[in-house]
């Protein structure tokens, strides 16, 4: 349990508290004193220290495990194999189906499919104790052939996703008829989520009951997954997560190895602490997978697209399945009277790759928003304009309004802010010295994923103010902006209320993904607040001994922490007077955001399981964030080396619950983005399946340096369609289009057209032909 | 990793004994052994650390030469005032060498005995396979990934890339290197692989690194080191240059010029091919452009470092038109 007492950081300002205020991160302080305590820094008596051994081959099988030296080594507690951990119960998936046929699931492997997996875990007393018995623990394969690459996407099982079909009119006969053409081959690459604080868990068994100190995006989820692995009622796990040192994406499930630290602590009888090292991070569990995509676009003379025909294929492991949905907004970006988009996935020998931020829509807008630019290019046309000729005024799939689009306001301020009237349309127009100039602009969308979720207030006797939620703050400030709710709401100062997050034994929430998570936790804290407020205003009103009483007021209302007449005349009382007088201890209101009726079942599936997510085409509407980046960037026409040198967004978030978290997340967005643009790959080595720069060195994070200064421009407005509060989502918008931004921007710079990321100067560099980064 | 002892040295004298002991390695800044041990490449028996040996820190610059202690941190090189007055190709390749962290807590000696960043070279556990840490074991990375890898001074037992920055301004301007018993250049101090991929610097058991010395020239004095690769900063070099010009009195033709390549080659690379074509030529930059080209004379690539080729070429160049400019 963690709490955040927000009286060391507030600010007296009443507008900055407020819900739109820009109040700084409340748990700032205790991060940067170095108070604040993750996860796996809980200190537990008895503590053993487990370490992975990994397979060293891609496919085949593990023969037989020599064990018997590193069981001899000093401080060795158990060497735990295929054979000798105990099995578990296969759980069920993101949606709650189980998972037929296994009866059983063994988390080390016995057949490998992936290099990195895990097939032998040491625990010892000591962490360098067990990290010296691994290396002795030796294996033996019978190897088979394994395919490791996705390539053309040709070779191997491919499978393809029907659901993800989307066709309207006839985009074959249309393209066919087109007078203009275009047709490209778009590639990104496999990116790990690199979150700073590495995966690991501390279990401990108490009888039937299981605690888990891990980084979690989902307390509720996991807590479920634990509960069927083991057999034991959801009720008998516990979560802890009370902060997380990023996640983006990978921390949302429990893996192999939370399964083999929670199955060593049971087999030992001792709590047992696992943490992946920095190499495993990049191999235990996958990144944002491979993927390819054809578009082939077709338009009239005056740009205005016929038709689009866009064909995705990603990676997924041979077991398991994640589909990084190439066309999640080919089919929304623009106005076309003919669609066609279909989706395949081919099974490699790689780890189950995972959603990493904006999944699907990031490698989706590198595809269809370097199109565009591509046609505009083609046609002569400025990449603006041709985005404003084919603007979509409704949803062309849904065939539904939009919620609200603020899409065109944001190509006007954006470009108005970057000085794009400036731009001179040809490429390689612009220099200077040895440095080729080049702007480009990309726009990206990110659908409005809601949910229901729920939250407890209490109302203390001392005036002071309680918030709790399962759900979770990974650094975009849910304790900040749940303070400002439950102040806001309840009319006391925010230093009044302490946040409570990352414990599963608190009111449940659902995933922290999909930007879901501003939207509905402010919701139900609005809510349960707002229950709250109308329990303490009708004790007020209604106990004969207080000054409320004889006022036949039919209402009355708290302002800085006082209660009164909504019009400031009148008697007033403390609400720590008001309870005193009462004899009350607390008041409490659990809120929830679920329509009346809900099942008790229907309630755990909606906490524990993706199942009862709301598409985001329900209704009427077709919700969605929305966003245009302008970027400058400069490349040397000697070395081909790029760097950004200048960004400037204008983004739709829909209200802003508060901007400066808003800011930092689509900043924070738009990094990563030149990241995955112009740095970042998982390379892999074709023979042996490994990725070989699993490390901070060697996988090229941007630095410091890289990055240039980024200004950001909301121009969203309350969408009463997409929350309760108004808000869209924040956190993963900003990264999808910035690296077709970036890729347009090189060729406007260049000349040359690089469609495959990320932008490494071997590409770039004139004259010599761009040679496949990887093997030879 | 596995058991070591730790000693403490406290004079040069007590190192060279201790370094004598079968299984020792030296502990300087740490900032590449503890690495190494990480990775289980590194495995010492004993680990002597030398970093409070006193007086190994010095640095100490007049116009004739720069003497620069084994113990003296990266980033005091780096930040040097003579230093980088007297030998800015020196100054220049230390601070784009590493991370702040890590300049803090490097030293020159250890600098000079860092090891290859070849993925296969780094990975025991998957790669059994490397000539440079088990001679005859055959080498992983060619037929891998080989993006990294060098095209210079390259043999059928390995193709490693020498990673570092300094010694490549070193080898530009003649330093020596101070081993006590010997003094080598640091040219011949490093080994390309051959047939003996293991063996990367001429040291013997017992040998410690005391100093290097730089002597001073008027090419050192207007020298530059230009390091290319994708991410702005903390990032090996995908090619380097260093380069010192002297020119005549007429201030276009030149008198001395020194160029070295970093990133390219399997050891700090002089490339006096470049150096010879342009001695007592008047600058220009279609002479410049096509001497630096020189450079790739005998260069083999193994696909993915093609551009390699390429590549360092016009790093030479641009640094010398950037010195030609700055007359
Ligand atoms: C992530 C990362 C990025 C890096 N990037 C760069 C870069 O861009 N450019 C660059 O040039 N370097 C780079 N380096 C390498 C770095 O400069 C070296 O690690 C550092 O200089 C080593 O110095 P040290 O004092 O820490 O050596 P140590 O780790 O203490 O020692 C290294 C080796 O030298 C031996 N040794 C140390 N001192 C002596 C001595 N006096 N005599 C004989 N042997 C000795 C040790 O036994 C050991 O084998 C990078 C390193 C890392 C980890
Ligand atoms: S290139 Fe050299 S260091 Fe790398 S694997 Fe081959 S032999 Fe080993």
């Amino acid at each position: 349990m963690t709490v955040h007492d927000v009286k060391h950081a507030a600010s007296d300002s009443a507008r900055l508290e407020a819900v739109g205020g820009r109040l700084s991160r409340v748990d700032g302080p205790a991060k940067i004193t170095g108070a604040a305590r993750y996860a796996v820094e809980q200190q537990l008596e008895g503590l053993a220290h487990a370490v992975l051994v990994d397979s060293t081959i891609a496919a085949g099988k593990v023969v037989s495990i020599e064990t018997q030296a590193a069981k001899a080594a000093r401080g060795v507690i158990a060497v735990l194999t295929p054979d000798t951990i105990m099995k578990l119960s296969v759980a069920s998936d993101w949606f709650g189906n189980p998972l037929a046929p296994q009866r059983t699931f063994c988390p080390l492997a016995r057949d490998v499919t992936y290099c990195g997996q895990h097939i032998a875990v040491v625990i010892a007393e000591t962490f360098e104790q067990a990290v010296s018995a691994a290396a002795l623990v030796m294996a033996d394969y019978d190897q088979a052939p394994a395919l490791v690459e996705l390539g053309d996407g040709t070779a191997g099982e491919i499978i393809s996703i029907e659901g993800m079909t989307k066709e309207w009119g006839n985009a074959q006969a249309a393209l066919a008829e087109a007078p203009v053409h275009l047709s490209a081959v778009y590639n990104t690459q496999r990116s790990a989520h690199a979150a700073i604080e590495p995966h690991g868990l501390i279990a401990r068994w108490e009888g039937d009951r299981l605690t888990i100190w891990e980084p979690s995006q989902w307390l509720d989820g996991m807590a479920r997954t634990y509960a069927e692995w083991f057999g034991i009622p959801f009720e008998n796990v516990r979560l802890v997560s009370p902060y997380i040192g990023g996640g983006f994406g990978s921390k949302a499930l429990a893996l192999a190895h939370s399964a083999v630290a929670a199955a060593a602590a049971k087999m030992l009888g001792r709590p047992v602490k696992l943490m992946l090292t920095r190499s495993q991070n990049f191999t235990s569990y996958g990144g944002r997978a491979t993927t390819r995509q054809t578009i082939d676009l077709g338009a009239d003379k005056a740009g205005r697209i016929q038709s689009i025909i866009h064909r995705g294929v990603s990676e997924v492991s041979l077991e398991g399945m994640w589909v990084e949905a190439v066309g999640s907004i080919t089919s929304i970006m623009y106005d076309t009277p003919n669609f066609s988009s279909r989706q395949d996935v081919v099974r490699l020998n790689t780890v189950l790759p995972n959603p990493k931020r904006a999944p699907g829509e990031n490698p989706s807008a590198f595809g269809i928003e370097c199109a565009i630019d591509e046609l505009a290019h083609e046609l002569g046309l400025d990449p603006l304009e041709i985005r404003l000729i084919n603007y979509a005024e409704q949803d062309p799939h849904a065939k539904k309004a939009w919620s609200t689009r603020q899409l065109r306001e944001a190509f006007a301020v954006g470009a108005e802010a970057f000085g794009w009237a400036k731009r001179s349309p040809a490429p390689r127009s612009m220099r200077a010295g040895h440095q080729l100039i080049g702007w480009g602009v990309a726009a990206g969308a990110y659908p409005v994923q809601r949910a229901h979720g729920e939250a407890v207030v209490k109302i203390m006797f001392d005036g002071s103010v309680e918030v709790e939620s399962s759900s979770i703050d990974m650094g975009q400030g849910t304790y900040t902006i749940l303070a400002q709710t439950a102040a806001e709401t309840l009319g006391v100062p925010v230093s009044q209320v302490s946040v409570k997050l990352g414990d599963s034994h608190f009111a449940r929430a659902g995933v922290t993904g999909g930007s879901r998570l501003a939207g509905i936790m402010t919701g139900a804290v609005h809510k349960a607040a707002s229950q709250a407020l109308d329990e303490l205003i009708g004790l007020a009103l209604s106990d004969p001994r207080l000054p409320f009483h004889g006022l036949q007021a039919n209402t009355l209302a708290v302002k800085d922490g006082r209660i009164g007449s909504p019009r400031g005349d009148g008697p007033e009382l403390s609400i720590a007077e008001l309870m005193a007088a009462v004899g009350r201890d607390r008041i409490e209101a659990k809120g929830d955001t679920l329509p009346a009726g809900t099942t008790a079942e229907e309630r755990y599936k909606n906490y524990t399981t993706i199942a009862m997510s709301i598409p985001h085409t329900e209704g009427d509407y077709s919700r969605h964030s929305w966003c245009a980046h302008f970027v400058e960037v400069k490349v040397d026409e000697d070395f081909g080396t790029v760097r950004v040198s200048r960004v400037v967004s204008a983004l739709d978030s829909g209200r802003l619950y508060n901007p400066k978290l808003a800011e930092s997340q689509w900043k924070g967005g738009i990094i990563m983005g030149i990241g995955e643009a112009l740095l970042e790959e998982g390379i892999v080595d074709r023979r042996h399946g490994r990725i070989v720069n699993s490390n901070f060195a060697d996988y090229m994070l941007p630095t410091n340096a890289d990055i240039p200064d980024i200004q950001t421009i909301s121009v969203g407005i309350p969408d009463p369609h997409s929350s309760a509060l108004g808000g869209k989502g924040v956190g993963e918008l900003g990264i999808v289009g910035v690296a077709p931004a970036i890729a347009n921007a090189v060729f406007h710079a260049t000349g040359k057209r690089v469609r495959d990321l990320p932008i490494t100067l071997e590409k770039l560099r004139d004259g010599a032909e761009a040679r496949e980064r990887g093997c030879e | 990793m596995r058991d070591f002892s730790y000693l403490r040295a406290d004079s040069v004298e007590a190192a060279r004994n201790a370094a004598a002991l079968p299984g020792a390695m030296l502990l300087a800044g740490g900032t590449t052994l503890i690495d190494l041990a990480k990775c289980g490449v590194a495995e010492p028996a004993t680990v002597i650390d030398i970093s409070h040996i006193e007086g190994l820190n010095a640095i100490d610059v007049t116009a004739d030469r720069a003497l620069i202690g084994a113990l003296a941190k990266m980033s005091h090189v780096a930040d040097h005032a003579e230093v980088k007055s007297l030998f800015p190709a020196v100054s220049e390749a230390l601070w784009q060498a590493a991370s702040a962290q890590l300049r803090n807590m490097a030293t020159i000696g250890g600098n000079l005995m860092q090891r290859t960043r070849c993925p296969y070279f780094r990975d025991p556990a998957n790669f059994p396979a490397c000539n440079k840490r088990e001679l005859g074991s055959g080498c992983s990375a060619i037929g891998g990934v080989t993006r990294g890898h060098a095209v210079l001074g390259v043999s059928e037992a390995c193709i490693a890339t020498y990673p570092g920055d300094l010694a490549v301004a070193l080898v530009a301007f003649d330093a020596e290197v101070d081993l006590g018993e010997r003094r080598l250049k640091v040219e011949d101090f490093f080994l390309a692989p051959g047939a003996t991929a293991e063996q990367e610097h001429d040291i013997r058991p017992g040998e410690v690194i005391t100093a290097i010395e730089i002597p001073g020239s008027a090419a050192a004095r207007r020298s530059t080191y230009i390091k290319v690769r994708d991410r702005q900063s903390y990032e090996f070099a995908a090619a380097s240059a260093a380069v010192g010009l002297e020119l005549e009195g007429d201030g276009r033709t030149v008198r001395d010029i020194r160029v070295a390549l970093g990133g390219v080659a399997t050891k700090p690379w002089r490339a006096r091919a470049v150096e010879d074509a342009l001695k007592g030529k008047a600058l220009d930059e279609a002479t410049i452009r096509e001497a630096s080209e020189l450079a790739m004379q005998g260069a083999v690539d193994h696909g993915a470092n093609h551009y390699k080729i390429a590549l360092a070429p016009r790093v030479i160049a641009r640094a010398i038109l950037k010195l030609g400019e700055t007359a």
